[in-house]
């Protein structure tokens, strides 16, 4: 079978530090995947990767049967801040990435976007008029477009509170149910991983490698207390060996 | 949900007045030193009375207009040139290292040489006409503008221009749509210091072998003792000089209410 993300035997480096070794990993079509790890560990320099908007990597990356180069309109970009342009109202920033022609006429285009992020009637409003959960919905009607067959999103969500996550984290499965997108996203949330993905990615910390692939393996609408997640969740912390610290270090017991 | 981004913003006008005290309070305070206690006497400060008669006076034969004109004339046309000059120099040398560093040092250098040093040289060069007063005001304007923009363009985001890198964007894009337009505020504010020059530069250009100009009012009201008309040439060059940075402002305002930026506003 083809894979819609497929990177093998990345390298990456900066000056002397080795911050990629050897990472090699496959995302299907229509997969919900997310890359999870220590922090600092080279996940968003992977998925930068994976977007073209980093380069002088060694290793091969390709998606949808085509070698990345550099940033293209087939992949879209989510970053974990808005990144909206100040200086354009929300329809202009929603139609910034499309070609001259269709940014002309795409008021059609621009409200069926803002009511998918459930924005209706925004299309004059400027970004410092909006919140930051608003203003990430708008960032994420803007990388939908181009109508992209692979979204990339770095932490996305990891800027709003709980609640805000919560629904952002709705919106992208409702969005996923309809389009079937092929999805990668970088998180530090387990819970979020769980919640969202088909499969989990686990990076080890410097130099990064892919240490486990965990197959989430539910059914959706997934229900954040069923009992399956949190054992998964277990397996997901065995990984990270985040559950390896003894309970005495934990807690600072003298020893 | 959303408000409407040009209405969105308190209106100014009600406060207005406040800004019209201390031109009043200093008119007074003229007014009575000069005709009620006498404290300065009409060869050393006229009362702006005296000052108003003058300017009506000079109005009525048409003696001001033709001063008005040709230096409104001479500011519009070595401010649109050196802002000009400095946009374009300014956006080269912002946008290449390369450049900045084989332009910038000689420009800061160029800067600093005083606006009355320029006038002999100018005179050699230029000869007696139009072109040396258009140049120094030019060159007043240039500064300004292109320091700001240069300063503009250095600050924008790089993390939006990684979005315009994200939609691949070429470099014409990026420079158009993004970082010209991040450099906007920095622009219009080196634009309204760079109007501002152009005028302070304008006397020192009148004095090259003028026989007209608001600039060549001062010298003229300076060398026959006539405080009055010297005032006249001040007050009028202090107004256009107003007038011109409240169109700018308005320009300002109006372009830039995007930005989110501290207001001064005190909390309600």
């Amino acid at each position: 079978m083809s894979f819609a993300i497929e990177a093998t035997h990345v390298v990456k480096r900066f000056a002397r530090a080795t911050i990629l070794e050897d990472m090699s990993l496959a995302v299907r079509p229509s997969e919900i995947a997310c890359l999870i790890g220590p922090s600092g560990c080279g996940k968003s320099t992977l998925l930068r990767i994976l977007s073209g908007l980093e380069r002088d990597h060694a290793g091969r990356v390709v998606i949808d049967g085509r070698e990345v180069t550099g940033p293209s309109r087939a992949v879209g970009f989510m970053f974990q801040e808005p990144r909206l342009l100040p200086w354009l109202t929300v329809h202009d920033n929603i139609v910034l990435g499309l070609p001259r022609a269709k940014r002309r006429d795409g008021s059609t285009l621009v409200a069926t976007l803002l009511a998918q992020v459930h924005l209706e009637g925004s299309e004059r409003a400027l970004p410092r008029q909006l919140s930051g959960g608003m203003a990430q919905r708008v960032a994420l009607a803007r990388a939908l477009a181009t109508e992209p067959s692979v979204l990339l999103l770095d932490e996305p969500f990891s800027a709003v509170d709980a609640l805000t996550r919560m629904s952002l984290q709705e919106l992208v499965l409702a969005i996923w149910q309809r389009t079937r997108i092929t999805m990668l996203l970088v998180t530090h949330d387990l819970d979020e991983a769980l919640y969202l993905s088909d499969r989990v990615f686990v990076m080890s910390g410097r130099p990064a490698t892919l240490t486990e692939v965990i197959d989430v393996d539910l059914a959706r609408p997934r229900d954040r207390r069923d009992p399956e997640i949190a054992r998964r969740r277990v397996q997901l912390m065995d990984a990270l060996h985040v559950a390896s610290v003894p309970p005495s270090a934990a807690r600072g017991d003298p020893r | 949900m959303v408000k409407d981004p040009i209405t969105a913003r308190p209106q100014r006008g009600a406060s207005s007045w406040l800004a019209l005290l201390l031109p009043l309070v200093l008119l007074l305070t003229w007014q009575v030193t000069t005709s009620v206690t006498r404290v300065f006497l009409p060869h050393q400060l006229p009362s702006p009375w005296q000052v108003v008669t003058t300017a009506w006076e000079l109005a009525q034969d048409g003696e001001l207009s033709r001063h008005v004109v040709a230096s409104l004339g001479r500011i519009l046309a070595g401010f649109v040139i050196g802002a000009g000059a400095a946009i374009l120099v300014g956006t080269l040398v912002g946008l290449s290292q390369a450049v900045e560093i084989m332009v910038d040092p000689t420009l800061q250098l160029v800067r600093n040489v005083p606006s009355l040093a320029w006038v002999p040289f100018l005179l050699l060069w230029l000869g007696i006409g139009e072109a040396p007063k258009i140049t120094l005001i030019a060159i007043g304007a240039f500064f300004p503008v292109y320091l700001n923009l240069l300063t503009g363009i250095r600050q924008t985001d790089r993390k939006l221009i990684e979005v315009g890198y994200v939609f691949g964007m070429g470099r014409v894009d990026l420079v158009w749509r993004i970082i010209l337009l991040s450099a906007f505020p920095y622009l219009l504010t080196g634009l309204r210091i760079g109007i501002g020059q152009s005028w302070l530069f304008l006397v020192a250009a009148e004095l090259i072998a003028s026989t007209r100009g608001l600039g060549f009012l001062l010298i003229d009201g300076q060398n026959t003792a006539r405080p009055n008309i010297m005032l006249v040439g001040i007050l009028v060059l202090a107004g256009f000089g107003k007038l011109s940075d409240a169109v700018l402002r308005c320009i300002e305002r109006r372009v830039l209410h995007w930005t989110d930026g501290f207001e001064g506003r005190e909390r309600r």
